[in-house]
């Protein structure tokens, strides 16, 4: 009786110890990033930091403004999801509802398939593929743009859009879907008036999943969206705060670098944000 | 559990920080231009082969690598640019190594086989918006650069005067990926390391001097940089670092120069 006490003891301190370095581990990344950002912002000024239009920190005189980065990663998620949420979300209702176990066990494994991709093969094939495939549709000189980044995010999140909303429509009561039938309504009508409403918490979760992976990739987005500092326009070449983050960490010295951790401390803040926002809605929803 | 974070954290930094400075054992550190890093790693891979020291390379960016040498972390800094008048004054020494040549590249549909210092200046200004300007097909030019902290860009800015000047379509970061870029779109214009140019793209020549190993070591190729090895002046490197110096610039290291893609000077 008492070693099992013991053992049971012990396993609860493991697990405690565990929990804790999580912990421990998005405490240092904060404190790091509050640390090493704060500088900076303090000897641009947060004003000319955030609403700055210009970013050119390698010219004699430098410039630190990264609203740029900031309407481009706001942009570029937002298209993404406009794509792919719609697209993520009728496959699911297809996939969890009408599709027969066959397709859906075939579907599922492809779109499984399409999560463990490495975002550098999405930037490669975005690269050799679509940004020709934009300059030749359109009519413009190079098709590294925004919307080619839009287009390779959307694609990116509709795995886990698709993932979580399956789960969410598979979990609804039989019961609901019914009793629905029975009252005569056909198939559709139950699907979308009764099967999404009860998913919605778990399909909710699926698009703030996709907004978390839209807005911290960089690799992917860094080699299709031409990574230049301009203000976004649909077709012109852009920088995400990611792409500026990571496309200067490997030269940058002195206040450049300092920015740059100031960039990171910015989209950080940027996913807290978001992340509490929807949060915030979806509880507020269940009640 | 906080304290033990800290002390391992602590641990590994002080660990990472003594890792560059290493002179007491036979080894040699670099410390450098990431443009370097071919020609660097095979002189330092033929160095070891002969002495059995230890060769290190830290692939951090000139500036950084010229820091490194001031602060005394690594032996020989490296870097791709000539040293400024402010960092000699520090009392810095450079010696070339080598001299790299940026090949302009084009796509391969592309007819417009020269240009001169001057007209890729205006392109890249975005000054001659349009290939038919300079003898080639009607099209709008695009420019495709590197970030702001690469070497090779500062090399070719300074090289055609656009510093802060240049209006880039696309800021790569990476010779493959601007060569991959440009091999994509028959209007862009970009620029890489000579060393890594293929067959996918164009090298043009530059007021008719093709950019070729003759062309750029007797200097009638314009757009080339130094490969420099920086170290203090009037401090004595260590034996094994002396040694690595003097292979490096000896005549016995011109082939491996040479197939690292750069122009020995030695």
């Amino acid at each position: 009786m008492k070693s099992n006490k013991v053992f049971e003891r012990a396993v609860h301190g493991i697990f405690l110890i565990l929990g804790l370095v999580t912990v421990a581990c998005v405490l240092l990344i904060t404190v790091y990033l509050v640390i090493s950002g704060i500088p900076a912002i303090l000897e641009i000024g947060l004003l000319d930091f955030l609403f700055g239009m210009i970013w050119d920190p390698a010219a004699s005189n430098p410039q630190y403004g990264i609203l740029p980065f900031i309407l481009s990663s706001i942009y570029g998620t937002v298209g993404s999801l406009v794509i792919g949420v719609p697209v993520g979300f009728f496959t699911a209702v297809y996939l969890s509802k009408k599709a027969s176990p066959k397709v859906k066990e075939w579907m599922g494994a492809a779109v499984s398939l399409l999560a463990g991709i490495p975002s550098v093969v999405y930037g490669l094939v975005g690269m050799m593929v679509l940004v020709p495939g934009i300059r030749e549709v359109f009519h413009l000189p190079d098709g590294a743009s925004l919307l080619a980044a839009m287009i390779v995010l959307a694609i990116m999140i509709l795995p886990s859009i698709i993932k979580v909303s399956i789960t969410a429509l598979d979990a609804v009561p039989k019961e609901y879907e019914d009793a629905s039938l029975a009252l005569g309504a056909t198939p559709e009508e139950t699907w979308f008036r009764v099967s999404v409403p009860a998913a919605k918490s778990g399909i909710a979760t699926a698009v703030v999943l996709g907004v978390g992976r839209a807005i911290g990739e960089a690799m992917a987005v860094m080699m299709v969206s031409g990574n230049v500092a301009n203000m976004p326009k649909l077709f012109e070449s852009v920088r995400f705060l990611t792409t500026a983050v990571s496309s200067g960490m490997g030269y940058a010295d002195g206040l450049y670098r300092e920015a740059l951790f100031s960039i990171a401390l910015v989209l950080f803040l940027f996913i807290m944000l978001i992340n509490a926002t929807l949060n915030f809605f979806l509880k507020g929803e269940k009640k | 559990m906080k304290k033990l974070i800290c002390m391992i954290l602590t641990l590994a930094m002080a660990l990472s920080l003594t890792a560059c400075g290493g002179t007491e054992t036979a080894s040699v550190s670099t410390d450098g231009s990431t443009s370097m890093q071919k020609v660097i790693n095979a002189l330092g891979e033929a160095f070891m082969e002969d002495t059995g020291a230890n060769f290190t390379y830290n692939a951090t960016g000139s500036g950084t690598g010229i820091k490194a040498v001031k602060d005394g972390t690594c032996d020989i800094g490296l870097s791709s640019r000539y040293l400024k008048d402010s960092e000699k004054a520090e009392g810095l020494k450079e010696t070339i190594l080598a001299i790299d040549g940026i090949a302009i590249i084009v796509h391969t549909d592309n007819s417009v086989a020269d240009l001169t210092l001057q007209q890729i200046s205006a392109i890249f200004k975005g000054e001659i918006p349009n290939w038919s300007e300079v003898g080639g097909k009607d099209g709008e030019i695009v420019c495709i650069g590197r970030e702001e902290s690469s070497g090779t860009r500062d090399g070719f800015e300074s090289i055609t005067d656009t510093e802060d000047a240049c209006v880039y379509r696309q800021e790569l970061t990476s010779n493959g990926a601007v060569l991959t870029a440009v091999a994509e779109n028959p209007n862009a214009i970009g620029y890489v390391s000579l060393s890594s140019v293929k067959d996918t793209v164009n090298a043009i020549s530059v007021s008719g001097v093709a950019p070729s190993e003759a062309t750029i070591k007797d200097g009638s190729y314009a757009v080339q940089r130094p490969f420099v090895l920086v170290t203090k002046e009037g401090v004595a490197l260590s034996e094994t670092a002396q040694a690595f110096f003097d292979f490096a610039t000896s005549p016995a290291a011109n082939e491996i120069i040479r197939a690292a893609g750069v122009v020995p000077v030695n």
